[in-house]
C-alpha cells in the first residue's frame, strides 16, 4: 500500500474556518496538520487604548458562540486587579448566566454539529427527517440555555448586562422563578440526551492525555478556580505564564500553546470531567455512572457523552441557583481604575479561557493577551489524528475523510476564537 | 424538477466575523425546521457538510473583507447569487476589526503575532457593499433573529423586508422605558442608533452603545453636545462612536471630530 493524502478542504460544522492535512506513508500516519485560515482580527491590538469598562462588551465579539466566557474572563481579570470582590447573589447570577451558555453551546454541538457524525448525516436538518423528535428536543434544550442568557443578559448573543463589578440590572426573584419550569423540563431533556448519545457507536480509542482545567474547591468549575492538571499542576491564573507558552507556525493564523518544557495538553469537557468528577451534582454523577461513564474517561469520541453530562449538571446547577436566589441590594460593586496587571481564567464550553491585561492609572488598556481554548487544543487534535486515523486507512476515501472530521469535532473547535481554524488534505504520496 | 417548482436555494457565507450572526439562524429554534422546509439550504458550512454548487436565490453574507482572497471570493458569490443580503455589523460596516482602519495594520500584526511575516491581511476591514452591490443590509452586532426571519420570508415572496430605519429611541418609547439619559444622566447612543434590538440596553438600565450602527439620518454632532454636558471628554466621545460600527460613515466622521 502506497502513500495517501487526506484533504478536508473546508471543515464543516465547526464555528469558523480551518483545513486539515494528513500525510500517510506506507500505511502509517506520519503527520497531521490542522490549519486555521480564519482571517485575523487583531483583538489584542485593537484593545489597546480602550477603557477597562469596555472589555466585557468588546471581547465578547471574539466569539458569537461563547461570548459569556469572554465576558467572565475579562471581568475576573479587571476585578482581581482592582481589588474588587463580587460575591453573594451577584456571583451566583454570573454562574447562572454561564450555565445558560454551557447549555446553549453544548446542545448546539451535541445535536447540530456532532451527532450527525455518529448517525451518518450531513447535517442536523437532514438528520431531522429520521430523528425528528431528537432534533426538536435538542433545539428546545438549546432554547432553554438561550432563555437564561436572554433573561440575565438581555440577549443570547453578545449579552449587554455584564459589567466590571457585577451587572447593570439584576433580575427580580419572580423573573427567575419563571425560568424554573422550563429548566425542570430541560433537566429531563438533558437526561434523555445523555441516554440517547450513550447508544452511539464509539470508536475504540484512548490516550494518556495531559488534562488541564480549573478546579474550584467545592463546585464543578465554571467562572472561577485554580488552574490544575492531571500531572499535579495547581496554580493561580496569575502563574499561567510560568507554565504555558504560545508559539506561531507559518501554516496557520492561530497561535498555538504548549506546556513549558512539555507538550500538548487537552482542555474542555473531558479535562474538566476527569479532574472534577466528584464535584458534579449527585444527580449528574449518578446518571453518568448509569450510562457507563466512570470518574475517568480517556476516549475523546465519548466527549459527546461528557458534554451531555455537563448539560445535565448545568440545568441542575441553574435550578439550584434560582431556588436559592435572593435579590441583591445593588446590581454592581463600585470600581475605581488604577494601574496594574490582572488575570482571568474561566471555563468556556470548549475549555480554559485565559485573559491578561495591563492597565494604566486612568484605566486605559496598555496590553491585552487572550488565549482561547481552541488554540490551546490544536496540538492535541493533531496528535489524536496521528494516533487514531491509522486504523481507519482502509476505509473508502469519503468515510476516512469523515472519520478525520469527526475526530476534530470531538473538540467542538471554535475557530473564530482560535484565530489568533478546516480543509482536509490526505497525502498518501 | 422544473425551475418553477423547485425550492429556493439559500446559502450562508462567512468572512471575518465571530460567527454570531449566522448562529442567529440556528438560534431560530422554533422556526429553523420550517425555514429548512421552505428552502434548500445549499451552503451553510457552520451547520452542514457538503455544498450544492451553482446559483443561489438568496445569499446571506456575514463578516467583513480583510484579505485579498476574500475580496475575490465575494465577487464570485455575488455573481452566483440572485439576491445578496449582508447580516450584521461586520458585513455592513466592517465590524470591530475595522478599528485597524484608524491604525497601522503592520503594528497590529506585530502586537499579536510572534511572526507577523506569516500573516497575510489587507490594511483595512471593509463592508461587503464596498466591494459588490448589496440588495439589503440587516444591521446589528449581533442581528436580531426575528428580523432575520422577516428578511428571509420577505425575499422568498419577493417583497422588501419590513425593517424600520428609525432610531433606538422610537423602540424605547414604544416599550414604555424611562429615558436613561433624561432621567438618570446616563450617556446613551439611542438617538443616533439604528433600531432593531428592541432597546435592550436602556431596558437593562444602561445606555445604548450603538451596536446596530447609525440610523438613517443621525444627528451625531448634536448628541455629542449632550454627551459632553454629561461629562464625556473628547477621548470618551471618540471611543463611544468607534466600536462595532466604527467605519460606518456617520460614526466615523463623528469620532474623527473628537479624536485623531
Amino acid at each position: 500500500m502506497g502513500a495517501k493524502t487526506i484533504n478536508v478542504g473546508y471543515l464543516a460544522r465547526v464555528e469558523g474556518e480551518a483545513a486539515l492535512k494528513v500525510v500517510v506513508r506506507d500505511g502509517v500516519v506520519r503527520s497531521a496538520e490542522l490549519n486555521i485560515f480564519e482571517p485575523p482580527r487583531f483583538f489584542e491590538a485593537l484593545l489597546r487604548g480602550r477603557d477597562f469598562t469596555e472589555m466585557p462588551d468588546i471581547t465578547a465579539r471574539i466569539c458569537g458562540i461563547c461570548p459569556v466566557a469572554y465576558q467572565m474572563s475579562a471581568v475576573q481579570a479587571m476585578e482581581s486587579m482592582l481589588g474588587v470582590t463580587v460575591d453573594g447573589p451577584l456571583r451566583e447570577l454570573r454562574r447562572l448566566l454561564y450555565c445558560g451558555e454551557w447549555i446553549g453551546s453544548h446542545s448546539l454541538h451535541i445535536y447540530m454539529l456532532h451527532a450527525p457524525d455518529f448517525l451518518g448525516y450531513a447535517s442536523a436538518i437532514d438528520m431531522a427527517e429520521d430523528h425528528g423528535d431528537a432534533v426538536r428536543r435538542g433545539l428546545e434544550l438549546k432554547r432553554a440555555g438561550n432563555e437564561i442568557m436572554s433573561l440575565l443578559g438581555g440577549r443570547e448573543i453578545h449579552p449587554v448586562n455584564v459589567r466590571v463589578g457585577g451587572f447593570y440590572r439584576t433580575p427580580r426573584k419572580r423573573d427567575l422563578e419563571g425560568l424554573g419550569e422550563k429548566l425542570k423540563w430541560a433537566r429531563d431533556a438533558a437526561l434523555k440526551t445523555l441516554e440517547w448519545v450513550a447508544e452511539f457507536d464509539f470508536p475504540d480509542a484512548a490516550r494518556d492525555y495531559v488534562f488541564v482545567a480549573l478546579k474550584d474547591p467545592d463546585r464543578y468549575p465554571l467562572a472561577e478556580g485554580r488552574i490544575a492538571s492531571s500531572q499535579g499542576l495547581d496554580i493561580t491564573p496569575s502563574q499561567y505564564h510560568e507554565h504555558f507558552e504560545e508559539y506561531h507556525l507559518e501554516r496557520t493564523t492561530a497561535l498555538r500553546s504548549r506546556i513549558r518544557d512539555g507538550g500538548a495538553y487537552l482542555l474542555g469537557p473531558l479535562a474538566r470531567y476527569n479532574l472534577n468528577f466528584e464535584r458534579l451534582s449527585p444527580l449528574a454523577q449518578e446518571k453518568a455512572r448509569e450510562v457507563g461513564l466512570g470518574p475517568a474517561c480517556t476516549n475523546p469520541y465519548r466527549s459527546i457523552m461528557v458534554r451531555a453530562v455537563e448539560v445535565l449538571y448545568a440545568c441542575d446547577e441553574a435550578l439550584r441557583i434560582i431556588e436559592a436566589y435572593e435579590e441583591p441590594d445593588q446590581p454592581a460593586v463600585p470600581v475605581e481604575p488604577r494601574a496594574g496587571i490582572g488575570f482571568g481564567a474561566t471555563e468556556a464550553p470548549r475549555g480554559l479561557l485565559y485573559h491578561r491585561y495591563r492597565l494604566d492609572a486612568g484605566g486605559t488598556i496598555a496590553e491585552a493577551q487572550i488565549v482561547p481554548p481552541t488554540s490551546q487544543n490544536q496540538a492535541c487534535i493533531e496528535e489524536d489524528l496521528t494516533q487514531f486515523i491509522g486504523g481507519s486507512l482502509d476505509l473508502p476515501e469519503d468515510a476516512l475523510r469523515h472519520r478525520c472530521e469527526q475526530t476534530v469535532r470531538n473538540y467542538d473547535p471554535c475557530i473564530s476564537c482560535a484565530t489568533h481554524f478546516l480543509r482536509l488534505e490526505l497525502d498518501q504520496g | 424538477m422544473s425551475a418553477s417548482t423547485r425550492k429556493p436555494r439559500l446559502a450562508v457565507w462567512k468572512f471575518a466575523s465571530c460567527d454570531g450572526c449566522q448562529l442567529s439562524l440556528l438560534d431560530c429554534e422554533t422556526e429553523l425546521l420550517a425555514i429548512a422546509g421552505a428552502v434548500d439550504i445549499a451552503y451553510f458550512p457552520e451547520a452542514m457538510r457538503g455544498e450544492i454548487r451553482g446559483r443561489y436565490d438568496l445569499s446571506l453574507v456575514e463578516g467583513s473583507i480583510t484579505t485579498a482572497h476574500d475580496a475575490t471570493r465575494i465577487q464570485d458569490i455575488r455573481q452566483r447569487s440572485d439576491r445578496l443580503v449582508t447580516i450584521g455589523a461586520c458585513a455592513t460596516a466592517g465590524g470591530i476589526q475595522a478599528l485597524r482602519n484608524f491604525a497601522d495594520v503592520r503594528e497590529y500584526a506585530a502586537i499579536v503575532y510572534a511572526r507577523p511575516d506569516y500573516i497575510k491581511t489587507l490594511a483595512t476591514s471593509t463592508a461587503i457593499a464596498d466591494h459588490v452591490p448589496v440588495d439589503f443590509e440587516l444591521r446589528g452586532c449581533p442581528i436580531n433573529k426575528r428580523q432575520l426571519v422577516e428578511v428571509i420570508s420577505a425575499f422568498l415572496v419577493g417583497r422588501r423586508p419590513a425593517i424600520s430605519p428609525q432610531s433606538v429611541c422610537m423602540e424605547c418609547k414604544l416599550k414604555g422605558n424611562v429615558c436613561v439619559m433624561v432621567a438618570h444622566g446616563t450617556p446613551c447612543l439611542g438617538p443616533v442608533t439604528h433600531a432593531g434590538c428592541n432597546a435592550i440596553c436602556p431596558s437593562y438600565d444602561r445606555g445604548c452603545y450603538g451596536c446596530y450602527g447609525p440610523m438613517e439620518t443621525p444627528n451625531a454632532p448634536s448628541l455629542s453636545k449632550w454627551l459632553a454636558a454629561l461629562g464625556m471628554d473628547d477621548v470618551a466621545l471618540e471611543r463611544v462612536y468607534r466600536t462595532f460600527n466604527a467605519d460606518a460613515p456617520s460614526f466615523r466622521k463623528e469620532s474623527e471630530r473628537h479624536g485623531r
